[in-house]
């Protein structure tokens, strides 16, 4: 198969998969209960709570609704805001920047911080260091995300104020949430590095290569890490879910003005628009890199070219 | 099994006892608000201090771990379950059912698990059992990928062929050969597992999509602590410390089964 069928048939594989988790979200926010309701409150007049309905269009069966709401999809829309009246599609578009440069920030701690220090911990096998590595690493993925951002905030904000404890802007508020959001990243990563590592070290052409008088350095570097990338990038590539899970409460703490914000604050407000649309857009954001991953491999991986 | 394995044992039981026994003995309750006693730090009267509204912060905890380990552990359950079932006709069966099902696992296991769960917990009325039925939606999946995978390879081997040739219908091969071969497998990756399903629990009810005040959870005690944590930091700290320690347990406990079971994870 060439590359452009490759695409191709990827892309067409997206869009199954956007209409299917439009409908399965559209269904499921559906039963979240009456927005109508939760616009005005419990004690408004009937009459005002149904001209509402009619407003947004609550009325009309369920499959009308549907394909309303697909007709909008297809026009690049995704709809007003119950709550505020603002466009969804604006909203994300302005807060969607942000969560990014979180992401993105953090996947730059932890990279290379979590496949270097899997790397030599691996390296060190049955060390002290390694050890200590193992343990580190299980302690980082037991921590949940909105317990190590309280701490890191109480420390370097509140008791040594070097850095801002919320709020939305340049470097100075990126670090904190950054940070948090990398923390079970590297530990992923240091762990799978590590276990990649070790079933690579053993193997014969790694002897070969020593044997034949390569420098450790290249050996590490051209034989064992190049081998390792694959693994490693697919966890990468798997671990932006988790960014985006991540975000989700780290944005909240840190009172980041991102998408996972945007949805908790819709989910709290029955807003389906923005629920919809965060959705969706992480799930085109997820299929996407999962693209990216497929496309890094054919670079990486020349056996997984000639098979196509 | 390792020695981090048989103390990650010893600290879950004794987690669970103490939830167990302490409502009993200890003379808190969780749910009594104490306007005498506002956010009093740890001292002989409160050993782990009081809340915001006077609550004792250990009766509390307690209740949280009732709540925390219950719930995961009856969603590991519910999905090992599933996940068994679907694995061992996944991977028996093969042909276009194997297909289309591990298709669906692929899906579910990448889609970012926390808004699946969210997405559930949206759904339904928030509660313990909403947060039991988001964790078993997503969790399912790794269970029949796993069960799967061990079914391709059981099903060629020779003492399968030969109770087929004896006659054995597809049913008890099923149920008396294979199933029984699944399970330590299954049981260790759901060890593995619980420490992320405590996390999950605690995310939902941070988010305030878990059990509902009064009662207390680990995720709502820390999400209600933030405002004080300036003034009076043991209010979430506790829950926080809870969480982790519970889940590290898990998480040392499943690495000590998965050695000594040879189950390989990557991640």
């Amino acid at each position: 198969m060439n590359f452009a069928v490759f695409i191709l048939k990827k892309l067409f594989i997206t869009v199954l998969i956007l209409l299917g988790i439009a409908f399965i979200t559209f269904s499921l926010v559906k039963q979240l209960g009456d927005p109508a309701l939760s616009m005005v409150g419990e004690r408004a007049s009937p009459e005002v709570i149904e001209k509402i309905r009619k407003e947004i269009g609550a009325d009309r069966p369920f499959l009308e609704q549907y394909v309303n709401y697909i007709k909008l999809l297809t026009k690049g829309e995704l709809g007003r805001s119950y709550a505020t009246k603002k466009e969804v599609k604006k909203e994300l578009l302005a807060k969607f920047p942000n969560t990014m440069k979180l992401a993105l920030l953090a996947m730059l701690f932890a990279v290379p911080v979590g496949v270097g220090l899997g790397f030599w911990a691996a390296l060190k096998r049955n060390t002290v260091f390694d050890t200590f590595i193992s343990s580190a690493t299980i302690l980082g993925i037991s921590v949940p995300v909105f317990f190590s951002g309280l701490l890191i905030m109480l420390l370097i904000s509140l008791k040594f104020k070097i850095l801002p404890p919320s709020g939305t802007g340049g470097l100075r508020f990126m670090l904190l949430p950054a940070l948090t959001l990398s923390l079970p990243a590297i530990a992923t990563l240091a762990r799978v590095s590590r276990t990649t590592v070790l079933d690579i070290i053993d193997m014969p052409f790694i002897k070969t290569a020593r044997a034949k008088g390569l420098t450790e350095m290249k050996v590490n570097l051209a034989h064992i890490l190049r081998n390792a990338l694959i693994p490693i990038v697919t966890v990468i590539g798997l671990d932006f879910g988790s960014y985006l899970n991540g975000a989700v409460l780290t944005e909240t703490i840190f009172g980041w003005d991102g998408i996972g914000r945007f949805a908790v604050e819709g989910i709290m407000k029955r807003d389906y628009p923005v629920v919809m649309g965060t959705i969706l857009l992480g799930t085109v954001i997820f299929i996407f890199i999962n693209v990216l991953v497929d496309i890094s491999y054919h670079a990486l991986d020349p056996r997984i070219r000639s098979r196509g | 099994m390792a020695p981090k394995g048989k103390i990650s044992a010893a600290i879950i039981g004794l987690i669970l006892l103490a939830s167990l026994i302490m409502p009993f003995v200890y003379p808190y309750d969780p749910h009594a608000i104490d306007l005498d006693s506002l956010k009093e730090p740890p001292g002989p009267g409160h050993p782990l201090g009081t809340d915001q509204k006077g609550r004792d912060m250990l009766a509390r905890l307690l209740e949280g771990a009732t709540i925390s380990i219950s719930v995961s552990l009856l969603a590991a359950v519910v999905a090992m379950g599933i996940g068994l079932a679907l694995g061992l006709v996944s991977g028996y069966f093969g042909g276009k059912l194997d297909m289309a099902l591990m298709g669906l696992v692929d899906l579910v296991l990448s889609f970012p698990s926390l808004l699946l769960a969210i997405g559930v917990s949206v759904v339904l009325p928030a509660g313990i059992y909403t947060v039991m039925i988001a964790i078993a939606f997503v969790g399912w999946a790794s269970f029949a990928r796993l069960t799967r995978g061990y079914v391709l390879s059981l099903k060629e081997a020779q003492y399968v062929e030969a109770a087929r040739a004896i006659g054995c219908g597809h049913g008890r091969v099923l149920m008396k050969h294979i199933l029984p071969q699944c399970v330590p497998l299954a049981l260790t990756l759901m060890t593995l597992k619980l420490g992320g399903y405590i996390i999950t629990e605690a995310s939902l009810s941070f988010l305030g999509l878990g059990a509902q005040p009064p009662v207390a959870t680990w995720g709502s005690m820390i999400s209600q602590g933030r405002a004080y944590i300036a003034v009076a930091p043991w209010i979430a700290l506790f829950p926080g410390i809870a969480i982790a320690g519970t889940a590290l347990s898990f998480n040392l406990l499943g690495d000590a089964l998965s050695a000594r079971f040879g189950l390989k994870m990557r991640g």
